[in-house]
């Protein structure tokens, strides 16, 4: 299971969001998810199994499948809701349920 | 005995072996296990090898760029490009970059520890940028290396704590909240963009927002750096190779190869090269700026993270476009003063444009609606394109290599630490820092009476609506 956070240089923004997926997956007591970061031009179908983009970076990234789109990057809540989705869907068992 | 330091000086005359330090201690601090520290500690090894190798490349592609351009106008011309200068300057002043960078970063927790301004600055590539700046006007100015590293932390870390500041009051305004601040070495520009954009507003006929507007799809490929860079870059690359003329490219540079393909390879060679110092940049802060979170959220209470500039574009999408636009408007105007002023010439760099114009848009549009978005902008782009053009001078051996900064933090504190070093050599540039360090805590200690005079305003207001009633 990998998760890719994507921005347009891959160093400040995906970083950030590459971070916080750490931070939100190990509230949840998630473990054995590979989190990186890139850039757009370098993404391509297949390299993970969720991308994580910024709400301007939804059309620069319509090649690939299953991109989940952010509407604030900075938004803790925000990605944790769309995070335990995107475990949910893979049938991913998140072990402290609502404690977080 | 001097075999054995001549060793240790060899070892650490090597900014990889210095930068794979700082991550062995970054990830020892995060009590990683053996087996993370060894990866991470040889991943930053080779990702700092990979990004000096794509510095050759951009430097392969820029040579000729320099000789067309000076062939065809006769006069210098210098595109800003932050990955482009950063890889040359860490080829000779690396090591000195990687402790700056890392000490800077200790003395941004402590000076947000224990100032009013809670800014921890975690855009670790572009304050890595600075630090290779710093280092290079500190090195020219004369110091050995355990200066240039002690005064240049302390210049990093001012800088860290104190430009995010200055985008805050306009960021509130974006955001509705303090909770996170811009950290970009646009910062001076976007902050820039904001005062134009207040101080042309009409309380009369107040500018609408650019969300307003509906704006036409179809832009996306802005987005990716590669490809823009590679797009403008061939542009540009083509207009002067057109310029220098046919017979000269092919007999001096290209080898008998048609000159606009020569052209457009180059400039496609370019971006690779600006491709391979990302990937390299990449993976050198991948093991370091998580540490740097992690003790600066133990540490600092009530901090706030200052993030790299697209966390403001999701706020008002069209601002982005518009402030892009603007600002390179902006970048041409200034290129064409510069023509007919007969100085250097800066080409207005696309990348720089487009994230600080971006972000001036957003800021302009929150401070005074589209007029502001436009003007704020445009102000961006002219600051940016003549920032650099006076840090050409001061950036000494290296500024004269067809590439120079590009944001306008680094034409500020450029200028000022180079200032004072023409004015008044090293002595000047350490009175300069110390200043600016009492001076931080001045303006702490008068934001706080500030602030205790607006809380006590504020409960006297409440008791007084408390009593109306």
């Amino acid at each position: 299971m990998k998760f890719l956070a994507v921005c347009s240089s891959g160093l400040g923004s995906s970083f950030m969001i590459h971070m916080n997926i750490d931070k939100v997956l190990k509230e949840l007591g998630v473990t054995g998810v590979d989190v990186d970061h890139t850039d757009v031009g370098a993404v391509a179908r297949g390299d993970a199994d969720a991308f994580f983009v910024g709400r301007d970076l939804e059309e620069a990234t319509n090649t690939l499948d299953n991109v989940v789109v952010l509407n604030s990057i900075i938004d803790l809540g925000e990605l944790r809701t769309k995070v335990r989705e995107q475990l949910e869907a893979k049938g991913i068992a998140i072990p402290e349920g609502d404690a977080a | 005995m001097t075999a054995v330091l001549d060793v240790f000086l060899d070892i650490f005359r090597q900014p990889s072996i210095i930068v794979a330090l700082i991550s062995l201690v970054g990830l020892s601090v995060q009590r990683k296990n053996f087996s993370d520290v060894l990866k991470g500690t040889v991943r930053t090894l080779v990702g700092f090898l990979v990004l000096a190798a794509g510095a050759g490349v951009v430097v392969g592609a820029l040579n000729p760029f320099g000789e067309m351009f000076q062939q065809a106008f006769n006069v210098q011309g210098v595109v800003p490009n932050n990955e482009a200068i950063v890889g040359q300057v860490l080829l000779d002043y690396g090591s000195a970059a990687a402790l700056i960078f890392f000490f800077g970063m200790i003395i941004n927790v402590a000076l947000a520890a224990t100032t009013r301004f809670k800014y921890i600055y975690l855009s670790g590539h572009v304050a890595f940028y600075i630090a290779a700046m710093i280092a290079v006007i500190l090195g020219v100015a004369g110091f050995d290396t355990w200066a240039v590293v002690l005064w240049g932390s302390l210049a990093q870390g001012l800088y860290m704590t104190m430009s995010p500041a200055l985008v805050q009051p306009f960021m509130r305004k974006v955001t509705g909240s303090d909770d996170v601040a811009i950290g970009h070495t646009g910062s001076a520009g976007i902050a820039l963009s904001g005062l134009i954009a207040t101080i042309t507003r009409s309380k009369k006929s107040p500018s609408k927002s650019t969300e307003d507007l509906v704006f036409p799809k179809g832009l996306g490929f802005l987005r990716d750096t590669t490809v823009i860079v590679a797009l403008s870059m061939g542009v540009i690359y083509v207009i002067v190779a057109i310029f220098a003329g046919p017979s000269y490219v092919e007999s001096e540079l290209s080898d008998g190869q048609g000159y606009i393909l020569y052209a457009l390879m180059q400039a496609a060679t370019f971006s690779a090269g600006v491709f391979v110092i990302l990937a390299g940049v990449r993976v050198v802060l991948a093991e370091i700026v998580p540490a740097f979170r992690g003790i600066s959220e133990r540490l600092v209470k009530n901090a706030k993270p200052a993030l790299d500039v697209p966390i403001v574009f999701t706020f008002a999408p069209n601002a982005v476009l518009i402030g892009f636009l603007a600002s390179f408007v902006g970048g041409i105007v200034g290129m064409l003063v510069m023509i007919f002023a007969g100085t250097a010439i800066i080409v207005p760099g696309v990348v720089a444009h487009f994230m600080t114009g971006a972000a001036s848009g957003v800021i302009g549009n929150a401070a005074g609606g589209r007029r502001g978005a436009v003007l704020g902008a445009f102000a961006n782009g002219i600051a940016i394109t003549f920032l650099p053009l006076l840090l050409l001078p001061v950036l000494g051996a290296v500024g004269f290599s067809n590439s120079t900064f590009s944001d306008a933090d680094y034409g500020i504190v450029g200028l000022f630490l180079g200032g004072l070093s023409n004015g008044g050599g090293q002595i000047a540039v350490i009175v300069g820092i110390i200043a600016s360090l009492i001076a931080v805590y001045i303006a702490s200690f008068a934001l706080r009476g500030r602030e205790a005079r607006l809380v006590a305003a504020a409960s006297a207001e409440n008791t007084e609506s408390v009593t109306a009633k």
